[in-house]
């Protein structure tokens, strides 16, 4: 659709706001990975209840706003198990050790000039990147 | 009061991933495929969500957040080993898949057993992520 463009800067507007409320509020940096990962290896415990409000809130938002949609909402991912698992593995695991993913490093880190969020990002676009060229159209598994 | 700030920024977070669009991996996957039909939107996400955060940064100068503390310390300007190879690891399950952590909360609601797979891989990769950074890091020192 030719308005998607409008809403990705409505959407974005939106996940600075969040990311900022988060950073003045709690004085901590927004990162998903980061949030969720704190509650797997137990790193943030002393945090657990804020932890999980903020992955409520991004569960259930989108539970309430479904219904103003006309348009079927659908994450379209893709039917091969063995391509999501990997893929889920792969995004867990990366993003953990490099500390951040496209919240923490991209929308924070960048927005302060972080060259760790900067050279982490470019990174990740390039291996996304050759991953779709190389699964999508060379070996068309994707 | 952190739990309430919490939720409404989760709140704020879940509401912006879902009317931008990056639930769905087919605009991710888009975004990355520049030898495909390429799809812009990712940018206008990226760049809409960059300016709030600079406002912010620039905000926390000579203040304290509002539920107390300090804000945090932030890393040195190093890049080790971890940060690339993460990030690379990372960017081959983002592309492969079209879904990053935050996303993949977002639409669990409607995102069926493919997201609910995804998830659960997802957790089990951020278990195991400890345990090999440790060895990311022997294999870096010289014997």
């Amino acid at each position: 659709m030719h308005q998607d463009w409008i809403w990705g800067l409505v959407g974005g507007g939106l996940i600075g706001l969040a990311g900022a409320v988060y950073l003045l509020g709690n004085g901590r940096i927004m990162g998903a990975s980061g949030i969720i990962g704190g509650l797997v290896d137990g790193t943030g415990r002393d945090t657990l209840w804020e932890r999980l409000a903020f992955l409520a809130g991004v569960i259930v938002l989108p539970v309430l706003l479904t219904p103003l949609y006309a348009q079927q909402i659908a994450t379209n991912i893709t039917d091969n198990w063995l391509v999501i698992v990997v893929a889920g593995l792969l995004v867990g695991v990366g993003a953990r050790i490099a500390n951040g993913c496209t919240s923490g490093h991209g929308v924070c880190g960048i927005s302060r000039f972080s060259l760790r969020g900067i050279v982490a990002t470019v990174f990740y676009i390039l291996a996304g990147g050759l991953a779709v060229a190389l699964f999508r159209h060379v070996l068309g598994v994707i | 009061m952190r739990i309430l700030l919490a939720l409404l920024s989760g709140s704020l977070f879940g509401a912006g991933l879902f009317v931008s669009g990056m639930t769905d991996t087919t605009k991710v996957q888009g975004w990355l495929d520049v030898f495909g039909d390429w799809d812009p939107t990712l940018a206008f996400v990226m760049g809409g969500a960059i300016l709030p955060m600079m406002v912010a940064w620039h905000l926390t100068r000579g203040r304290s957040p509002l539920a107390g503390g300090t804000f945090p310390a932030l890393p040195k300007p190093e890049f080790d080993r971890r940060l690339i190879v993460g990030s690379v690891l990372f960017g081959v399950g983002w592309g492969l898949a079209g879904l990053c952590p935050g996303p993949a909360v977002a639409s669990l609601s409607y995102g069926g057993t493919g997201g609910l797979v995804f998830m659960a891989a997802m957790l089990v990769g951020m278990g195991a992520a400890p345990t090999l950074a440790a060895r990311l890091d022997r294999f870096e020192s010289p014997a």
